[in-house]
């Protein structure tokens, strides 16, 4: 499945600095959905380089990165259980920054 | 088009009923649209500059800007809102330069872009020219601990200094809700009463030459960042390279978790913060000026002259800290230096409040 993962108020810097990644990942069995609780283990796993836990509390992001699917707050489409379709877009940004 | 999904297809906007819901507001958890997120974002800001007489037609305002989110939005916002309403004000851009290799000199390029998008003349004030010295320089000689502490007492005369220079009437910061729920919290944290009675203020310095104040008070930081995303404006986002103030970060990580669960949180911390009444019997620092520069301050020197005072001596540490916690060494060279009796260090300027 064809994603594009952006990463935006600094997350970009633990993964290389790149802010758009075009990615395809595979569901690990055809029946399942994917979502945004798989996305984020994948993620995880495959993209960030460094310091993780700027990224990640527990199972989810960390308090205050947000995040969208298709630019739509993903607190309106079930957070951790969004799921996902080929060629979606998922942001996400960090707030944790200085103004 | 791929945004069309089925996921989001039931989720109208709570406002218009007509377009896709695109995010959640925390301060109500009405799921609204893009198009009446702009609008009840930018009116409600109108109302509070309205509602607390943030400004005066004709007035001079200088925006701190320090090309990050929160001053990027307020800088775009305002000047909207200049317009719309015929608020009447003179708008100007005020940055600092601390003087941080790869951090500020950056920053400060998305400040020069900004100066150029919105219209807004802009006036760098820097560390260097001000102080003598350039935070990287100080960082070498005092190494990374109580760096932030001269950056954050720098900083907020920095600020002054550069708004009498643009003769503005008043200096408006980005400080949002989120910030003053934190600093309530670390005031409480540190018994800062003297603070904790200031900070919850929309309007301070009021009685000095410049007042500040803050029409993101009761901005959320995540409606912030939306709409700097949305709008897709132009801001710098890195951490500074000096090592974050880590208390801080404790508390700005507890009020995300507490926003997590109960987003209200937030706006409620700061009614309590306003609402604390200060009992009548506690002894309250009295508002002085320097006896070397003039700027306000609660003892003999204002902070930055003494931290200036212990850089240009090689003595660093002098200011750090509370007074109790200074060893008599120092206490006893600032006897014979300047013969002050009472140079008491308050904790940690980096709040900017």
């Amino acid at each position: 499945m064809q994603l594009t993962l952006e990463f935006g108020g600094g997350l970009e810097l633990l993964c290389d600095s790149v802010k758009i990644h075009n990615v395809d990942v595979s569901p690990n069995n055809e029946v399942d959905k994917f979502t945004m609780k798989d996305l984020l283990v994948w993620v995880r796993a495959n993209l960030i380089k460094e310091r993780p836990e700027m990224f990640m509390k527990d199972d989810s992001v960390r308090p205050g990165v947000l995040v969208l699917v298709n630019d739509c707050d993903w607190e309106l489409s079930g957070q951790l259980d969004t799921p996902l379709e080929e060629k979606d877009v998922v942001v996400f940004i960090s707030t944790l920054h200085g103004g | 088009m791929a945004e069309n999904h089925k996921k989001a297809a039931g989720r109208l906007c709570y406002l218009c009923n007509q377009r896709r819901a695109a995010l959640k507001r925390p301060k109500t958890l009405e799921q609204i649209c893009r198009e009446c997120f702009y609008e009840v974002f930018e009116e409600e800001i109108h109302q509070v500059i309205v509602k607390n007489q943030l400004f005066k037609p004709g007035e001079r305002i200088a925006i701190g800007a320090s090309g990050g989110k929160d001053s990027t939005v307020l800088a775009y916002v305002l000047s909207e809102l200049n317009r719309r309403h015929n608020y009447g004000l003179d708008l100007f851009l005020l940055s600092v330069d601390e003087g941080i290799t790869g951090y500020r000199d950056d920053s400060l390029e998305t400040v020069k872009r900004n100066e150029i998008q919105y219209g807004l003349p802009l006036k760098i004030v820097s560390y260097k020219d001000l102080y003598g010295w350039t935070m990287d320089e100080i960082v070498k000689m005092i190494g990374l601990k109580n760096n932030c502490t001269f950056c954050g007492v720098f900083r907020r005369q920095a600020l002054d200094r550069g708004a009498a220079l643009l003769k503005v009437d008043k200096l408006v910061t980005g400080h949002n809700a989120d910030d003053i729920a934190e600093t309530v919290l670390l005031n409480i944290l540190r018994g800062d009463i003297a603070r904790l009675s200031r900070c919850t203020s929309i309007t301070t310095g009021e009685d000095g030459p410049i007042p500040r104040c803050k029409p993101f008070k009761y901005t959320y930081e995540k409606e912030i960042v939306m709409y700097a995303y949305f709008k897709r404006l132009d801001y710098f986002s890195t951490e500074c390279i000096y090592s974050p103030n880590a208390y801080r970060g404790f508390a700005r990580e507890f009020i995300k978790d507490l926003e997590r669960m109960r987003p209200r949180a937030i706006l409620d911390i700061i009614k309590s913060g306003e609402d604390f009444r200060i009992s009548t019997s506690t002894k309250m620092p009295e508002q002085g000026t320097c006896e070397r520069c003039g700027y306000i301050s609660s003892q003999k020197w204002c902070k930055a002259c003494v931290l200036l005072e212990g850089l240009n001596k090689g003595l660093p540490k002098l200011g750090i800290g509370r007074s109790r916690g200074l060893d008599n060494n120092h206490r006893k060279d600032v006897k014979q230096s300047n013969g002050t009796k009472n140079i008491e260090g308050k904790q940690c300027g980096s709040l900017d409040f």
